[in-house]
């Protein structure tokens, strides 16, 4: 757990970044040199490369080897791992809105006066915020 | 019933979330469903294995909700409470909301507000849920207090997964 926790750590840092993350954004479009990776930013060589480097620490890019050439490509698996993290926090809110489907089609088809409660008693209302729990 | 895309999650900033999500129902319904104690608990469970036997709702300005959520297996308990600052049946709520760590701990810095909208267009109701926890690092604990395994990190991740490619102002 702690080196998956610490591989995410990684991640987040290096997507920190808008340029790393512009690279990356050019390298889902296909593999590219470091000079064509240069090209769009108005930064030096040896500053592209350093950011490429903190990108390949992080697992998100991997150097090819091509003969002469060692062009950059994009890596999915920590990208995967981070936005899995995100999934789960999103499928919370999910199961949660599918529970509320199902209410509400219930609810659609009740008469309104049971305040949609399945003829169960009704909502407890007035004992409301009585004891002020400040903690 | 229509198929509808499911819930999104997006960062509208550093320490923001927002959620969105689309009911086929009118937002009337949508809105009681929200507001009702009764049906919230039927509904707002979170994980499996969670119910919610408190559940508290003032909904006028400057009324107070709490609510507490418990462990079938081990009886731990966790909650929220805050008070309503804004209420526009059926189209808006805003209310402050506040952590009660109970059994599980945890911290959500001081607090955050949050805003719910709903909108109706042909009998689909979207729901959008707005949550300023004011600091990126209270926004960060509160997104992953609760997960399963724990984990405490940054989130910048997000940011860079869900905010608009910013490729033209990299510099």
């Amino acid at each position: 757990m702690t080196s998956l926790s610490e591989h995410l750590d990684a991640t987040f840092a290096a997507l920190a970044d808008p340029t790393r993350r512009a690279i990356l954004a050019r390298l889902a479009r296909g593999e590219a040199s470091v000079a064509e990776l240069s090209a769009p930013f108005d930064i030096s060589q040896p500053a592209i490369s350093k950011h490429l480097k903190i990108l390949e620490r992080a697992r998100l890019i991997s150097v090819a080897q091509d003969g002469q050439r060692r062009p950059r490509r994009i890596e999915a698996r920590p990208l995967a791992e981070a936005s899995a993290w995100l999934e789960e926090y999103r499928a919370i809110w999910e199961a949660n809105f599918e529970r509320l489907d199902a209410l509400l089609e219930e609810l659609k088809h009740e008469p309104r006066e049971v305040g949609g409660n399945g003829g169960k008693k009704p909502a407890k209302r007035k004992k409301r915020a009585r004891q002020e729990t400040e903690r | 019933m229509t198929k509808l895309p499911k819930a999104q999650v997006s960062l509208p900033s550093d320490h923001e979330v927002k959620v969105t999500r689309q009911f086929d129902a009118p937002r009337e319904l949508v809105f009681r469903a929200y507001t009702t104690p009764a049906l919230m608990q039927r509904w707002l469970l979170g994980y499996p294995g969670w119910t919610m036997p408190v559940c508290e709702m003032d909904v006028r300005v400057g009324g107070k909700f709490r609510w507490r959520w418990r462990n079938d297996k081990d009886g731990s308990e966790f909650g929220f409470h805050g008070t309503f600052k804004e209420v526009d049946p059926p189209a808006r709520i805003v209310h402050t909301e506040y952590y009660d760590p109970g059994d599980i701990g945890g911290s959500m810095g001081e607090g955050s507000l949050i805003t719910v909208e709903l909108t109706e267009k042909d009998g689909i109701t979207t729901l959008v849920t707005l949550m300023d926890f004011g600091t990126k690092e209270a926004r960060d604990a509160a997104m992953s207090t609760g997960m399963t395994d724990g984990m405490e990190m940054s989130y910048q991740v997000l940011d860079a997964l869900l905010a608009e490619p910013d490729v033209a102002n990299a510099s």
